[in-house]
């Protein structure tokens, strides 16, 4: 059980820091998005998944208490998450603001 | 015990990536880019208090935690609406 | 006639707008039932938290009883639906999001991107199975949803290499348009 939440705690770190270098290696706002909510929603739930793991090994109520809100701390980021990179996409889309070397723009055609 | 510092080192590393995304924030070309890297930093930040609370054996915090997850998934709504259509 | 049609459409109304009030203090109370445990002696919860998280429960379900029963929420609460949701959640959807970080580490690396908005129609109809599929189009690879049109249901989705600029749905985003009608159509 130790073991399994050493290598959740590493996955989620490995991954966020995926995400938070993503930030800086893609050159428009859409690919960030892609980078940032894809890594950063994995990493934190393996992060969430660990403290799960360590509640149900300590027990009791405190530790039962622990993986309640860790399990819907991680339904909450499931399902936020990308709701609110598809509001950024769409939003950025209307200020007006072009993909990056887009081969094709089936948005901007249809004029909305 | 060493699994506690465990989770505190583990803490300590996502808010070093805080300060990476932090760098994205300041130098972001567009209010978009900006937009993107506050919506990574509270997801950061809920791993965060999540880690800290299991560390220092505070479960207060968690619910801080499920809060904030939720509030700021609603901060980031009206800044995209804001981005949409100006300040109405 | 015409008055006794008036009165028992009147009547399966109030039954309507009973049910949908008890069916969201159901939910409200059982996550603040889930959220308050372990806090007294009546099974695990304390009698104060009993009789507040009935009220603010009560309170929430007369608020927000219209936001979720409008169109087409009733289905959602077969547990059929829920246990095939719970499948689609471990199986493919987690599959496709570890394969999604990989890809997104790849081009992070290399850096090598083709990027482009593109259109398709994946026929789905109610709100919960478009909000499914565009959750999920967003968490697996290459993909991102940026719009989604109300009444057409067409998808606008930045894929991050295109491959074909009239993508048929299969090629997008796989089962998924299938696993989101069983789920929640």
């Amino acid at each position: 059980m130790t073991i399994l939440m050493y290598v959740f705690l590493a996955i989620g770190a490995v991954f966020n820091g995926l995400g938070a270098v993503a930030l800086h290696r893609f050159p428009d706002v859409y690919t960030r998005l892609h980078g940032a909510t894809k890594c950063t929603t994995f990493g934190s739930i393996f992060s969430v998944l660990a403290v799960v793991v360590y509640g149900a090994m300590r027990g009791g109520p405190v530790g039962m208490n622990m993986v309640i809100r860790a399990a819907l701390a991680l339904v909450f980021l499931l399902l936020t998450n990308p709701t609110g990179s598809h509001a950024l996409a769409r939003a950025a889309h209307r200020a007006g603001i072009k993909p990056f070397k887009a081969v094709v723009d089936r948005l901007e055609e249809v004029g909305k | 015990m060493i699994v506690e510092i465990s989770l505190a080192v583990a803490a300590a590393v996502l808010l070093a990536y805080v300060l990476v995304c932090a760098l994205r924030l300041a130098i972001g070309p567009t209010v978009a880019d900006r937009a993107v890297a506050v919506d990574t930093i509270n997801t950061l930040i809920v791993a965060i208090m999540i880690l800290v609370g299991a560390a220092f054996d505070l479960v207060v915090i968690m619910d801080v935690a499920l809060v904030y997850a939720l509030l700021s998934f609603v901060g980031t709504l009206y800044v995209a609406r804001y981005l949409e259509e100006g300040l109405k | 006639m015409l008055a006794c049609f008036a009165r028992s459409l009147y009547t399966f109304r109030a039954v309507r707008r009973v049910a949908e009030v008890a069916a969201t203090f159901a939910i409200a109370f059982s996550v603040y039932l889930v959220l308050t445990a372990f806090s007294g002696g009546i099974g695990l919860w304390s009698l104060e938290e009993l009789i507040g998280g009935a009220v603010v429960s009560f309170l929430v379900a007369l608020a927000s009883r219209r936001l979720l029963w409008e169109r087409g929420g009733w289905r959602l609460l077969n547990p059929i639906r829920w246990f095939v949701f719970l499948v689609y959640l471990l199986g493919p959807f987690l599959l496709a999001m570890a394969k999604a970080n990989l890809d997104v580490a790849y081009r992070v690396i290399t850096g090598r991107i083709n990027p482009g908005i593109v259109r398709f129609n994946p026929g789905l109809r109610t709100d919960a199975g478009r909000t499914m599929l565009a959750n999920s189009i967003t968490l697996t690879p290459g993909t991102l949803t940026v719009e989604v049109d109300d009444e057409t249901g067409d998808f606008y989705v930045h894929w991050i290499n295109v491959r074909n600029v009239d993508p048929k749905p299969e090629e997008v985003c796989g089962a998924f348009p299938n696993w989101a009608k069983v789920v929640a159509e």
